[in-house]
């Protein structure tokens, strides 16, 4: 493994792993259910895609031919992650969990609304 | 310098998991739970993804594409029973 190589490496796998930490550390910090799903829902879907990237090309050189099926781990998360988020969101809105601190704050001010018009 | 990026990531991904936990066990609401319960599934396939770069050894990807797709279907079973009452209607 040339020193280039290891460190295009070293460099996608640190990526992966601190996107991952970042999405639990907002899973773990955020006030409310609906800032906390924003958290794991994109920094751990970008962080397992750096990982299985740094694994496809991991095994692309020191394995034989090319090694494709990490594509099929991250194909597999990028089509259902906004699914199961979604599904998430829905299940929140529906038992009407309670709005953050600050969220709630800028209903209370005065904020211009678009005047609705009769159609 | 792999050995070493590799140590880093795992300490990382363990702390994540850790915190993902955190949430699962104290999260106010059922949908808290759930949302951490998605959370360590995709910990668990990251934490598969680095023993199979650790150990060179291709048998991993098998454990964590099974993971991707049982860890789907129970977010969306779970979700879908909080959300309607039943899961197959």
């Amino acid at each position: 493994m040339s020193p280039t190589t290891e460190v295009l490496l070293s460099l996608l796998i640190l990526a992966g792993a601190a996107f991952t930490f970042i999405g639990s550390l907002g899973l773990v910090r955020f006030k409310d259910f609906y800032t906390r799903l924003h958290g794991p829902t994109k920094a751990t879907t970008l962080g397992v895609g750096c990982l299985l990237a740094a694994s496809s090309i991991f095994f692309s050189i020191t394995g034989e031919g090319l090694s494709l099926h990490e594509i099929l781990v991250s194909l597999f998360l990028f089509i259902t992650a906004p699914i199961s988020a979604h599904l998430l969101a829905k299940t929140a809105l529906h038992q009407g969990l309670p709005l953050g601190f600050n969220i709630t704050r800028q209903h209370d001010t005065d904020i211009p609304r678009m005047p609705i018009k009769d159609s | 310098m792999l050995n070493f990026a590799l140590t880093l990531a795992f300490a990382l991904v363990a702390t994540a998991f850790a915190m993902s936990f955190f949430r699962l066990i104290k999260g106010p609401s059922a949908p808290d739970r759930i949302l951490a319960l998605d959370t360590l599934y995709i910990n668990a396939i990251a934490l598969l993804v680095l023993f199979g770069i650790q150990l060179a050894s291709p048998l991993y990807f098998e454990a964590a594409l099974l993971i991707a797709l049982m860890g789907f279907v129970g977010t969306v079973a779970l979700a879908k029973f909080l959300l309607r009452g039943d899961i197959i209607e």
